[in-house]
């Protein structure tokens, strides 16, 4: 175990001396990894933003029933109401309505200026179920309904946010196994170079008892903190990105009045893009190792 | 502790190097091969350290049957061997120190145990006051003796040397002969290669003399 442990830390240590002995180079790849990392990373933080932002106002899946001047309210919040489909009612009457308007900032010269109330009487109904689908389905049973005017579904530009949230996350993801492929590869040619100019020391070690465990440990520590860097970089990256960006952002929230801010990743979420980059050298190298150690 | 019983040796699409071998060495014994170039001494030495494998026949070293040795088995027979090649293998990116250092990295000793190891071992070969030397800047002869420290510094009981007086003068030549032998006297086994006619007859008692592959005294 002790053993075990200093051969371990003996191949950590040649590996680091490797990667100080080329700082250029070293410094270079993980430039290039940090720089690729990054894309996917700022577009998941970016996203991570933007859902945050969308959940401040909350989406219920809500229903609005216009109403025909001559509907039957009583016959038909019955009818609504024995809808399994549709979980809570509420009426606003016409003059409510125009209340609630009246309220409303910069409208309440608007409706003193009206000769009468143009708004008609409505149902808000709040659906069981928030599927697009299934509101969808539910505003046309209540469209063909006697005495209705209009059905609108409230929260149809929640559902589309959510579609190209869902797009972007799926873009991203592609964009990550691009640019993990691209790491691997990276990591792979600098691993195979390592080796190319480590032949001499590699045949002889071979020659002097060292077993294969041995003669790989170092390259894939290599690979492993060759990642690690790339993915602290990337994450560097990121934050610089962010700042610039936030310096925007503040003049236009000012403007509306808000104090937003971008937010860097999770704590958890940074780690993980520093692990998968880890991981990914260690891959590269592992591909390499496996080509050209034999 | 070496033996060969029947042993053929044909490299991928060559002729044969060694045909129908068959000697045995016992532990401590001290035994010299000879042949012109190409006779196949240096092909005899790659089979004991299973650097390279039999085509036919066995060798067996140290009660291990080297020809059918696992990958995974043979740098442990390795680092039981000593081993100098006809090329030196030298490593000229690090110190003397450093290259006796080599074999013991890859073995259990503490770092503590190591340095004094290989500090005895330079000793033994005059090189001590060398340590900090980069190879390079070694005569041929001194080249050699670190060769031969680094085959030492693992305390093997079969030291194998291959024709580690060549390009010498005869000054050299004896001090490598010199401390070879020493090793050999408290019980190391020792197998060398040499065109050396005027060293073989000094001090061979055991000679295996190849001819195109063929052992022509054993
Ligand atoms: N790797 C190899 N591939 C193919 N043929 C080889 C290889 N190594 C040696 N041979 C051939 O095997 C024969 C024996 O070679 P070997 O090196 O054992 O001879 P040697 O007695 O050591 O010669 P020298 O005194 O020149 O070192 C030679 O004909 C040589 O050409
Ligand atoms: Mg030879």
């Amino acid at each position: 175990m002790r053993t075990w442990l200093r051969q371990h830390r003996g191949a950590f240590t040649r590996a680091v001396h490797k990667l100080l002995a080329q700082r250029a180079a070293t410094l270079l790849n993980a430039l290039v990894i940090g720089v690729a990392l990054s894309l996917p990373a700022g577009g998941y933080a970016l996203l991570a933003n933007l859902q945050g932002v969308a959940q401040r106002f909350t989406f219920e899946p809500q229903v609005s029933v216009f109403l025909k001047p001559e509907a039957k309210r009583a016959e038909l919040e019955a009818r609504l109401r024995a809808d399994r489909r549709v979980a809570a009612l509420r009426f606003v009457s016409r003059d409510e309505a125009l209340a609630e308007l009246r309220v409303a900032e910069g409208l309440a010269d608007v409706v003193a200026a009206l000769e009468r109330n143009p708004l008609p009487d409505a149902f808000v109904v709040r659906a069981a179920d928030g599927g697009a689908a299934a509101l969808e389905g539910l505003a046309g049973t209540l469209r063909a309904l006697p005495g209705v005017a209009n059905v609108q579904v409230d929260s149809a530009w929640a559902e589309r946010l959510a579609a190209l949230a869902r797009i972007g996350r799926l873009a991203l993801a592609a964009l990550a196994v691009l640019l993990a492929t691209g790491l691997v590869a990276v990591t792979f040619n600098t691993i195979r170079l390592q080796i190319l100019t480590q032949r001499e020391e590699i045949e002889v070690s071979q020659l002097l008892g060292a077993t294969d465990a041995f003669v790989r440990r170092p390259f894939f520590y290599l690979g492993l903190l060759q990642g690690l860097a790339g993915g602290v970089l990337a994450l560097a990256i990121l934050w610089a990105g962010l700042a610039v960006l936030n310096a925007g952002v503040r003049d236009l929230a000012q403007a509306y009045g808000s104090s937003f801010q971008l937010v860097f990743l999770p704590g958890r979420d940074a780690l993980a893009v520093v692990a998968f980059a880890a991981l990914l050298g260690w891959l590269g190298a592992l591909l390499s190792v496996s080509k050209y150690l034999r | 502790m070496i033996s060969f019983s029947a042993v053929s040796k044909r490299y991928p699409g060559g002729q044969e190097a060694l045909a129908g071998i068959s000697f045995s060495l016992a532990a401590g014994e001290l035994a010299f091969v000879t042949g012109h170039s190409g006779a196949g001494k240096s092909t005899l030495l790659k089979l004991i350290a299973a650097i390279e494998r039999p085509t036919a026949g066995s060798v067996v070293v140290n009660g291990q049957n080297v020809g059918a040795l696992k990958r995974g088995a043979v740098p442990y027979l390795r680092r039981n061997l000593g081993l100098v090649f006809q090329d030196h293998k030298l490593l000229y990116d690090r110190s003397v120190f450093d290259n006796v250092m080599l074999p013991l990295s890859f073995g259990t000793l503490a770092p503590r145990d190591a340095a004094r190891r290989v500090r005895a071992a330079l000793d033994k070969v005059g090189l001590l006051a060398r340590e900090r030397a980069n190879p390079i800047q070694l005569s041929g002869g001194e080249q050699q003796r670190l060769a031969i420290a680094r085959a030492v510094v693992n305390r093997p009981a079969v030291l194998v040397a291959d024709e580690p007086t060549a390009n010498l003068d005869a000054e050299s030549a004896a001090r490598i002969v010199d401390i070879l032998l020493s090793f050999n006297q408290v019980g190391v086994t020792l197998v060398l290669a040499t065109h050396d006619e005027a060293l073989v007859a000094r001090h061979g008692r055991r000679v295996l003399q190849l001819a195109a592959g063929r052992l022509a005294r054993a």
